[in-house]
């Protein structure tokens, strides 16, 4: 191609070149030339108008997150750029591949405090893989390549392109066949085979071991291989937010979710193992609760493909960096060759553990108050869960608090990615754009958003975006506590009561749907969970349902911040609600 | 612990900003940082002493990087530390030799003579630096610049960012950003990645 080309078109070709289809995003006065370009090449990569760049960018890493693919989302000078601020942060926390394309004010007046002027890329050094900023016309064919490069291999994560209004207008022939010059970058995939022969004979000798399935397993596609490991030696698996759908649920040797709104008896089993082979985790806080009390009788086995997290939080006794499908298969491999299967001792601990479960998970109990008549948030997702096995074909992304808890306790996981969350970051306001991205990604599957109302109220302006780009596939459920609740949970067990700040009002959010002219329904009762549910799937287009939950229900059981995940609280003292009058939109619906 | 660590890093716009703002960070604390060219074109040199408990997660958080191509703790090995300093002192005619003499113990260079002050250079070990700082004080100490440390190891072994084709055969060094920490070989691939 000889041809001369300005940078912006540059810039959608090597868009192209990489893969991407569809881009969220706002235009902006930096960004017009690549926005002016972007229109010859409309049949090809659709451009998503979102309401506001945090929209864009969750709904970005939603579509990431539901692929595997990078995640694209566009934002200009300035503000724009610091609108997406939010979601890079929370991909860089969840390691969702995301390339971040801002405009930036031209190069002649760059750095003088120019309208719209902000340095982007000195913003998010923190919360980047790496960044650029692109000045001339002649580095984009290779930054573009660069970029998703960085973006999608070794630990995926955010990449933020920042390029001058003059570098988009400039012109030039652009010279693809530039190769990679990365010295400094060579993620480690394959692991290191003296440590896994470590690890399959630690698997032989453990009496009580564990696997722990992370992020990491799902990013790397190793959930065959860890059924295969699983099912070979009889070692029963957990897994944590992230890893939700890394191994199915209703398999025998499933046994949940650890940490701070873990399953009391996965956290008692974390502290009684003897072997604990983390695959792809990252040993979250949420998840040691205090590090150094966390598996105090275990042999820790850490498999990461980032060595920055191997030792940070939690001290590994064979590290192996590598990537987890890889480091999986090696391990199998070197089980079938040196024996190793299902051992009587495995057999004996997962019975030990299945008893503390039989004494500790009432799994629905948790959550249900008994002399209660209102709508319990355990509920609606007995019904979801219901209806979600019944008819498959589905993702659940969910926002940050105590839906998001439940969410994760009381739906069945099964599938890999087909739980999708803001983890790292813990960012409200995730679900619903997040969910519209997943339903772009996955047209023909059904996209449930379980929200609280207090983050349903901090993006919820992308349902005009839902509407305007014909989305069908995106139906809201809004857990409505009429609380902030995760934080008024908090308040009520550790800070007395005082419930400051967290009391919540919103609009009828069903007449808010139907104003943009969605299905919006408002359940309030038990008996309606279930047919609303139903009529919300089955609606041509996408929906909102409101439900009305008893509004101070807590999520158990809990950690306690800073304490050991040994000392977990089922349950809270049981008293009548006793917060301030119920908001009048909430009392008079 | 205070370490002393050198980093081979990619000459590309805003490494230097990245590092500092990942030791910032991560609460390192930075006591002295000197950055210049290298033998290689295009690589830049970085030795920086930093006090940190975990010398280990400043390496491996460093290599996150993608400029990084090579950190090295070079605390415990036998190495040369220097650190050059340039100091302006009073020297009214009366007690200029007298300076003069200090500099010769220090075998520090008179670099610049005016009429009431004369600029002296003087390389060494920062506890040199600081000795001859404190020895010129009571003349008057008008100014003073200090470098920050620089490290070489001894002897033949070195710091270097091998060839990238050279590191994928040896194997040995195939860490996420390029290199590994030295000490642990558990980090390694034995094949290429």
């Amino acid at each position: 191609m000889t041809e001369q080309r300005t940078g912006a078109q540059i810039m959608c070709e090597a868009l192209i070149r990489e893969g991407v289809d569809t881009m969220f995003g706002i235009p902006g006065g930096a960004i017009m030339p690549f926005y002016y370009a972007m229109f010859e090449y409309r049949d090809v990569l659709r451009h998503v108008l979102c309401r506001h760049e945090q929209g864009a960018g969750h709904a970005a890493e939603g579509y990431a997150r539901a692929t595997g693919k990078p995640g694209v989302c566009i934002g200009t000078s300035g503000p724009g750029a610091t609108n997406l601020v939010t979601p890079i942060a929370d991909a860089w926390m969840d390691s969702t591949p995301l390339v971040a394309i801002t405009g930036q004010v031209s190069s002649q007046v760059l750095g003088k405090d120019a309208f719209q002027e902000t340095d982007i890329t000195g913003i998010t050094v923190p919360i980047t893989k790496h960044n650029y900023l692109v000045r001339h016309v002649d580095e984009l064919p290779y930054v573009f390549k660069e970029a998703f490069h960085i973006a999608t291999t070794g630990r995926p994560g955010p990449v933020l392109i920042d390029v001058t209004k003059d570098a988009q207008q400039a012109r030039t022939v652009p010279r693809w066949d530039v190769a990679l010059n990365l010295p400094g970058y060579r993620p480690t995939y394959r692991g290191n085979s003296r440590q896994v022969r470590e690890v399959a004979r630690l698997l032989r000798a453990a009496e009580r071991p564990l696997i722990m399935a992370g992020n990491g397993v799902i990013q790397s596609g190793a959930t065959r291989e860890l059924r295969a490991l699983a099912e070979l030696t009889g070692v029963p698996v957990i897994t944590t937010l992230h890893g939700l759908g890394a191994f199915p649920e209703d398999h025998p040797l499933s046994l949940g979710m650890p940490g701070m709104h873990g399953w009391v008896h996965v956290n008692r089993a974390i502290q009684e193992c003897d072997l604990l082979v983390n695959v792809g985790g990252r040993f979250d806080d949420r998840v040691t609760g205090k590090a150094s009390t966390f598996a105090p009788r275990a042999k820790v086995v850490h498999v990461d493909i980032d060595p920055a997290e191997i030792d940070k939080n939690v001290k590994a006794t064979v590290p192996i960096v590598g990537d987890a499908r890889l480091v999986l298969q090696a391990l199998l491999d070197e089980l079938a060759a040196g024996g190793g299967g299902e051992t009587a001792a495995a057999r004996a601990w997962l019975a030990h553990v299945r008893e503390m479960q039989a004494e500790f998970q009432p799994r629905h109990k948790e959550v249900r108050r008994p002399d209660s008549a209102q709508l319990m948030p355990h509920d609606v997702y007995a019904a979801l869960n219901r209806v979600l096995n019944e008819r498959g074909g589905y993702r659940v992304v969910t926002d940050v608090g105590q839906h998001q808890m439940w969410a994760a306790q009381l739906l069945d996981w099964r599938r890999p990615r087909t739980h999708i969350t803001s983890g790292g970051a813990g960012t409200m306001g995730f679900a619903v754009p997040a969910a519209m991205g997943a339903a772009i990604a996955c047209p023909d599957e059904t996209i449930w958003a379980i929200v609280g109302d207090g983050g349903f109220q901090m993006t919820n302006q992308e349902l005009s975006t839902i509407v305007q780009e014909g989305i069908t596939n995106v139906k809201v459920a809004i857990v409505n506590n009429g609380y902030l609740g995760m934080v008024r949970q908090w308040q009520e067990l550790f800070e007395h009561k005082r419930y400051s700040g967290t009391l919540l009002t919103g609009p009828d959010f069903a007449r808010l749907a139907e104003a943009h002219n969605l299905r919006g329904m408002t359940v309030e009762r038990t008996d309606d969970v279930e047919d609303a549910i139903i009529a919300a799937w089955d609606h041509a287009g996408s929906a909102v349902i409101d439900f009305r939950v008893e509004r101070e229900v807590n999520v158990f059981p809990i950690v306690p911040q800073g304490k050991s995940i040994g000392e977990m609280l089922t349950e809270a003292p049981v008293t009548p609600a006793t917060g301030p009058a119920m908001a009048p939109a909430l009392a008079g619906a | 612990m205070r370490h002393t660590l050198v980093a081979l890093l990619q000459d590309r716009p805003g490494v230097l900003h990245r590092a500092v703002s990942l030791l910032r960070r991560r609460a390192f604390n930075i006591e002295s940082l000197a950055v210049g060219h290298s033998e290689t074109p295009g690589t830049s040199r970085m030795t920086l002493v930093v006090e940190a408990e975990d010398v280990q997660q400043v390496v491996k958080q460093l290599y996150r990087l993608i400029e990084v191509l090579k950190v090295t703790d070079v605390t415990n090995g036998p190495t040369v530390e220097r650190e050059a300093a340039l100091l302006k002192v009073h020297a009214p005619t009366a007690r200029r030799s007298e300076l003069l003499a200090l500099a010769k113990a220090f075998e520090a260079k008179v670099v610049d003579v005016g009429a009431s002050t004369v600029v002296l250079e003087v390389t060494g070990s920062p506890g040199k630096v600081d000795k001859l700082a404190e020895l010129a004080r009571p003349f008057g100490l008008k100014e003073l610049v200090r470098t920050g440390r620089i490290a070489m190891t001894r002897g033949a072994p070195s710091v270097q960012a091998p060839a990238p084709e050279h590191r994928a055969a040896r194997g040995d060094d195939e860490g996420y950003g390029g290199g590994t920490p030295t000490t642990a070989w558990a980090w390694q691939a034995d094949g290429g990645a």
